[in-house]
């Protein structure tokens, strides 16, 4: 800067015009192109563009004294999980010498996955997913406002004939497993879920799948 | 012949557009995204289906593969109430700034004796800190205290945030504001341990749970 105040008028000697330096009026935009670059990929890396997603579950309030005489449950179905494996009976357990003479559930073993378990639910609980169907088409033609789709589609999913799904885990299972399949539920609209605890008797039956 | 003359170019290219064209992303990006935080733990956590987004005022619990047990509370005020229900409970005696601090962590996990030297570390140390989490059994009752208090806290922040609202007559919806309860499970991580966390969240007749899930394709 100093140096245009002392040599600014360069053709003093020569007794002419002033006559200012020539510097090219551009500037070298290269590192400023670096530093755009550089910020944008720092920006693309640390930063994420979807907001997780949650998958709300209900649990049955604890109750002090459990109930002596649970309702009876039309069509329900237990899953029990282990580490990968998923094991289901339909209907009440009935061990071995049950009084009601009944003979002793056996279970059945299914996998994760389209083939598994969501064709298995899709079938359960075709009442609801072909009704399902017939109010989706009336909801998007506009014919009922959202909050009776949602009222009518509840009623469904508790209707007697709906699918009911009690989930049982063994110590082996993980969350993957268990989150999983409780996604199967979802998309199979399964409305009742209660994750209960395991009794003896079907971890025995378990134990003796394995 | 004729001269081919080859036509003088300047061999440097204008970069002005391309500055333009860099800036221009940059603050897009810096707009638009939601910085990553930076948790004391790893955790991948399960795909689902679920389109519900995870709701604004939350509790949540993360739980990683070894099962450890880790706490955090979206609101500053929340945690500032939190922690200092917790020096009461415990009658600790924490400095200003430690709560401070405690107020601008993300997920934390110590037990109430390991609280004070936790609140003094770096986050580069915490998450070095061989610390076993938050003692999730029901002998201690620490997590059930610290979830306690946590939701009494995001309850009253809920509140003053519904009021806010409903002062500029936003005709706010109460239930947006109140507290949810978010779990961050990794996927490797045994049930038992989230069953454990469940229970005692059902112990408070907290029942309504959310489970984080990474997004993944629904079925046709």
């Amino acid at each position: 800067m100093a140096e245009i105040a002392d040599n600014g008028g360069g053709g003093h000697e020569k007794g002419g015009k002033k006559r200012p330096k020539k510097g090219s009026t551009r500037i070298d935009m290269t590192p400023m192109v670096d530093l755009g670059f550089l910020l944008l990929t720092f920006f693309v890396m640390t930063t994420t563009f979807s907001k997780p997603k949650v998958m709300s579950l209900v649990y049955p309030p604890k109750m002090d004294v459990p109930p002596t005489d649970l309702p009876k449950v039309n069509n329900g179905i237990t899953f029990l999980l282990t580490k990968d494996k998923i094991f289901y009976y339909t209907g009440e357990f009935y061990g071995p010498g049950n009084k009601d003479g009944k003979p002793v559930t056996q279970l059945q073993e299914t996998t994760f996955g389209p083939q598994g378990v969501r064709t298995l639910l899709a079938k359960l609980n075709s009442y609801v997913i072909s009704n399902k169907k017939g109010l989706d088409s009336k909801f998007q033609a506009k014919s009922i406002d959202e909050k009776k789709y949602k009222d009518i589609l509840n009623k469904l999913q508790t209707d007697k004939e709906a699918l009911k799904v009690l989930i049982k885990t063994d110590d082996k299972a993980t969350c993957e497993n268990f989150v999983n399949l409780v996604d199967e539920l979802e998309i199979a609209q399964v409305g009742v879920v209660a994750p209960v605890d395991l009794t003896v008797a079907e971890l025995d039956l378990m134990k003796a799948k394995k | 012949m004729p001269k081919i003359k080859v036509p003088k170019h300047s061999p440097s290219i204008d970069m002005t557009p391309m500055v333009d064209l860099a800036f221009l992303l940059v603050t897009f990006f810096m707009l638009a995204a939601i910085p990553r935080v930076d948790s004391p733990v790893e955790v991948t956590t399960p795909a689902s289906t679920s389109e519900k987004l995870i709701p604004e005022n939350n509790l949540t619990i993360t739980i990683d593969k070894g099962g450890r047990v880790f706490m955090d509370i979206s609101h500053a005020d929340a945690r500032m109430e939190l922690i200092e229900s917790i020096e009461s409970e415990y009658k600790l005696k924490l400095t200003e700034k430690q709560k401070e601090e405690f107020t601008k962590m993300s997920s934390f996990g110590c037990s109430i004796a390991e609280l004070p030297k936790y609140l003094d570390m770096e986050s580069t140390e915490r998450k070095k800190f061989p610390t076993l989490g938050i003692p999730a059994d029901s002998a201690t009752g620490q997590l059930r205290n610290w979830i306690n208090f946590g939701n009494l806290a995001a309850l009253n922040t809920g509140r003053t945030k519904f009021e806010e609202a409903a002062m500029k007559g936003d005709n706010p919806v109460k239930s947006d504001f109140e507290p949810k309860y978010v779990l961050r499970v990794d996927g490797k991580a045994v049930y038992i341990h989230a069953q454990n966390v469940i229970n005692t969240f059902r112990d408070l007749n907290l029942n309504n749970l959310n489970f984080i899930t990474s997004a993944e394709k629904a079925p046709k």
